[in-house]
């Protein structure tokens, strides 16, 4: 009945014990599922200039177009259909939330680790640039990098990794030092285990589950931040519209009522977020070990 | 005989986990005279920490008490509604517990958290309970009380924190205090200081003390009377000086012997075979059956609490051991 | 604490001058310095003119000393677009920005404490779950879509609210304010409650936290054996404990909520630094943006620093040791 468990089983049925987490897991799924097929269930590509037509343009929800589709969530002042505009922006949104995270995740990691196992002046260095990038808010240096830089795809992900590297960074740097002076970490080294192999084989596994919640809520809030810089026009080009450039583009309109331009984009936007918040939540909840029984 | 100014019967709290039902304590007997020192004595794990937080109604969801009587000086504890039972708390009884750093609130300066204790059961004027706190450091051992008293908890050394504790406790003059292994976290020297000075603070003023602890060479100065307590039962009581020389269970045997100070020089250190069980999972029968040399096929049978001898002592097991010669 | 706060505010003179070195190179030598400094839509005569009087021809250390020098008087160059001081074009707007910025942490704060504090004392009631539900809803929504549908909900539908600009503002101590008239107030009630949302989640999240780690603690549990009252455990004993991380975060938060300000300031065209500095983003006016960074980057010092003085101040722990070494 109460029989042994692995961790790995444990955090599992701890996680799906909450309902509402599972409810974010599926939503989540789900909007991946979206983004991914975006190209294939999308009334009409958004992009494609050809396609579109000005004189559709603001239509409410549930218009029919000329073509005789369904505008189900309404058209935007260039006649884009909301829903395709939206499954497309979403896809972008994702791909540069996750993909920024992931290069911020690697680039924190081995620093922190670097910066936890070999210490020294080095150690503090780059601990120290961490903390004062730390200090100040995500949005000032995104904004800032990117009036000096210009707009652009990568440069947007180069500033929401500058943004975000040094969490993770500093969260390795703490996991990893406090495993570092647990024993088998001096058992391995008196077995002249070379420096790298102990810090991937050993010292690693054990930093993770602080990291994957970090990990999670970044992406939310990369996501968000993206977002944000895009809706003040600083963000990726008009030619990849985000789902917050989805959202400036209907703030002209909300004082005549045509509501859906902005609305449903956001809609879509705090869908995503949520779910990864609801799920990073719950991990955080079932790693956290002061809260055990 | 004056009545006892505690009496447990049948008490028995469980905590119910998703994991199953812990049943912690279960059964407990027992009672203290007016200005006795009992001693509970057993492993961790054994229940003895949760019959104490039972008697005070301390125990902590998802933990309750199910079934047991307790009395407080003919008063039903167990019957109390929450606002009653708090004011008998730290005033008719009070609590130590294991480690003073966390007992004590760190951010608070001691006289604040002695005054508070006195203000929350009586109606008096802000100096006259400094006064009394003052009074009673100095009581407790703690020189330039004056002091002390505008310090923080961080201040003080790890004995005297407990002594801190102490005279909090014994501030409202209670009938009985509960003492949690109040020196277990402290450097042997100073466990001898405390328990002198608790020995000689419950004689002056009469108080009954409940010492829980899982060393019996503490017990052995200290107390009139020992319970010993195993997966959450008493298993056996009486005097101390019957309990240590002539001990009726085999468990209680096995802590004797197992005490280093016991066993004869240069043979290997006796331990009890085994480990104490998990309270989800207890062997079916008396608990302790599957570490004890004297099981035999009636032990998986639960023994029921049986007087012993005739000086009022119980047992509770099927196979007590014959006094020595 | 006098060496405590001489040697934080050297380290911060530090950190200052540090940056002002990478906002130096960031602006002068990254890019062409022309470029930002001299209006695009000079001449050709004109630029050569502008170089020389800048001094771009120079060597850069030569141009950081005068950049220095320039920065100490409070000199940062002139705007492209208003052809005044950037800094005091800066300074003009920062009551605004302020002034949505600690109302927006008020409402935080008010609504936020409260709020986490009941959640985490009850956390499985039907109240405790709607806060938590409400807070995660309001960290994960996008701030600047929250502003928009407030907009369209206040403004466009309702008609109670205006939707944008600051209203009539009066003097006090010769600075500009608005939450002094009714009508300052409609204008101020919308940005502040947008911007506040993020930060009251956080901090009904932080005291939820905090309150739950708090209540499992010994200090806990040895107050209520004191027989204290709830309300004296919770309002003296827990709050004093989680105060001092939540007064700390709240410092650090308001940096961040001055930044944030940034967008609000543009959705509902509240006249603050924010909004110009994306108006200057976007015009290019690029001494209005160095004058803006350095200014932050100064009041984020000073926040800092405050916060660092107030922790120590708080906590006796940290107070006492800094005191002694």
């Amino acid at each position: 009945m109460a029989g042994e468990q692995t961790p790995l089983r444990r955090v599992a049925s701890d996680f799906f014990a909450n309902p509402v987490a599972v409810f974010g897991l599926v939503l989540f799924c789900v909007i991946v599922i979206v983004a991914i097929l975006a190209p294939i269930i999308s009334p009409q590509n958004p992009y494609d200039l050809a396609q579109l037509d000005v004189t559709e343009g603001r239509l409410p929800p549930g218009a029919k177009s000329l073509g005789g589709s369904t505008f189900w969530l309404g058209s935007d002042d260039q006649g884009r259909d909301m829903l395709s505009a939206i499954f497309y922006g979403l896809r972008i949104s994702l791909s540069v939330g996750v993909m920024s995270t992931v290069i911020a995740l690697g680039i924190g990691l081995a620093l922190g680790l670097t910066a936890a196992y070999f210490g020294g002046r080095t150690g503090t260095i780059i601990m120290r640039i961490a903390d004062i990038q730390l200090s100040f808010p995500a949005i000032l240096i995104a904004l800032i990098l990117l009036a000096v830089l210009g707009q652009g795809t990568l440069k947007i992900v180069a500033a929401l990794v500058t943004v975000q590297w040094a969490y993770y960074a500093r969260t390795v740097r703490g996991a990893a030092l406090v495993e570092k002076h647990k024993e088998y970490i001096e058992a391995a080294r008196c077995l002249a285990l070379p420096p790298l192999r102990i810090v991937f084989r050993h010292l690693l596994p054990n930093c993770l589950p602080p990291l994957m919640v970090i990990a999670a809520v970044q992406v939310a809030a990369a996501i968000a931040l993206e977002a944000t810089l895009s809706f003040l026009g600083l963000g990726l080009p008009i030619t990849e519209p985000s789902l917050g450039l989805l959202i400036a583009n209907g703030y002209q309109y909300l004082l005549s009522g045509k509501y859906w331009i902005s609305f449903f984009p956001g809609v879509a936007l705090l869908a995503t977020i949520l779910s990864i918040n609801l799920v990073a939540d719950q991990l955080r909840d079932v790693l956290n070990p002061r809260l055990q029984r | 005989m004056t009545e006892p100014i505690l009496t447990v019967s049948g008490l028995r709290t469980h905590f119910f986990t998703r994991a199953g039902v812990v049943k912690a304590v279960d059964d407990v007997s027992f009672e203290v005279a007016r200005g006795e020192v009992l001693g509970l004595v057993g492993e961790s794990g054994s229940g003895k920490s949760i019959t104490g937080y039972s008697i005070m109604g301390l125990v902590d969801s998802p933990g309750r008490v199910v079934a047991g009587n307790i009395m407080l000086d003919g008063v039903h504890l167990t019957a109390l509604p929450a606002e009653e039972m708090r004011l008998l708390r730290g005033n008719r009884m009070a609590m130590i517990f294991q480690d003073p750093m966390m007992t004590l609130n760190p951010v608070l300066r001691i006289d604040t958290q002695m005054v508070e204790a006195i203000l929350a059961h009586e109606n008096v004027s802000q100096g006259e309970a400094l006064d009394r706190s003052r009074e009673a450091l100095t009581r407790v051992g703690i020189p330039s009380a004056a002091e002390r008293l505008s310090g923080y908890p961080h201040q003080f050394s790890g004995g005297m924190r407990q002594r801190v504790a102490i005279a909090i406790a014994m501030l409202n003059k209670p009938d009985l205090i509960i003492a949690d292994e109040p020196t277990t976290a402290l450097d042997v020297t100073i466990q001898g200081q405390i328990l002198y000075e608790m020995q000689k603070l419950t004689r002056e003023t009469g108080t009954a003390l409940i010492w829980i602890t899982h060393d019996l060479s503490v017990i052995a100065g200290l107390a009139d009377r020992v319970c010993v307590m195993y997966a959450g039962r008493i298993v056996e009581q009486g005097t101390t000086a019957e309990i240590i020389d002539a001990p009726g269970h085999p468990y209680t045997r096995g802590l004797l012997d197992s005490v280093p100070g016991n066993a004869p020089a240069r043979e290997k250190l006796k331990q009890i075979p085994g480990m104490t069980p998990s309270l989800l999972d207890l062997p079916s029968g008396c608990p302790f059956r599957p570490r004890c040399s004297y099981a035999t096929v009636e032990c998986e049978q639960t023994p029921e609490t049986r007087p012993f001898g005739t000086t009022g002592r119980t047992l509770r097991c099927f196979h007590p051991l014959p006094p020595p010669e | 604490m006098l060496v405590f706060v001489l040697r934080r505010s050297l380290q911060a003179l530090l950190v200052l001058f540090v940056m002002s070195v990478l906002v130096f190179v960031g602006v002068y030598a990254i890019g062409n310095p022309v470029d930002i400094l001299i209006n695009p839509v000079a001449d050709q005569l004109e630029r050569e003119r502008a170089i020389a009087t800048l001094g771009l021809d120079k060597p850069l250390w030569v141009q950081y000393w005068s950049f220095l020098s320039g920065a100490v008087h409070g000199d940062l160059g002139r705007s492209f677009v208003h052809s005044t001081s950037a800094l005091g074009l800066i300074l003009e707007r920062m009551p605004a920005t302020l002034e949505l910025a600690i109302a927006a942490m008020l409402i935080a704060i008010v609504l936020g404490i409260p709020l986490g504090l009941w959640a985490g004392l009850r956390p499985h009631g039907f109240a405790g779950r709607t806060i938590m539900a409400g807070s995660i809803l309001g960290f994960s929504l996008p701030t600047f879509w929250v502003g928009l549908m407030l907009i369209m909900v206040f403004s466009v539908m309702l008609g109670w609210l205006p939707a944008s600009g600051r209203g009539p503002t009066k003097l006090l101590f010769g600075i500009p304010v608005s939450f002094l008239s009714l009508e300052g107030w409609r204008h101020l009630i919308m940005p502040a409650t947008n911007l506040a949302l993020f930060k009251l989640a956080l901090l009904i999240r932080l005291t939820r936290a905090g309150t739950r780690e708090a209540l499992v603690q010994d200090y806990v549990k040895f107050a209520r054996a004191k027989g204290l009252t709830n309300a004296r455990i919770i309002g003296v004993h827990v709050l004093r404990n989680i105060l001092i991380p939540i007064v700390t975060i709240i410092g650090l938060e308001f940096g961040s909520v001055i930044a944030f300000a940034i967008v609000t300031e543009t959705i509902f065209a509240w006249p603050g630094m924010g909004k110009l500095l994306i108006d200057s983003i976007n015009l290019l006016d690029r001494p209005i943006i160095v004058a803006y960074l350095l200014v932050i980057v100064f009041m984020f010092i000073v926040i800092n620093l405050i916060v660092d003085i107030l922790y120590s101040a708080l906590d006796p722990r940290v107070r006492l040791a800094e005191a002694k070494g």
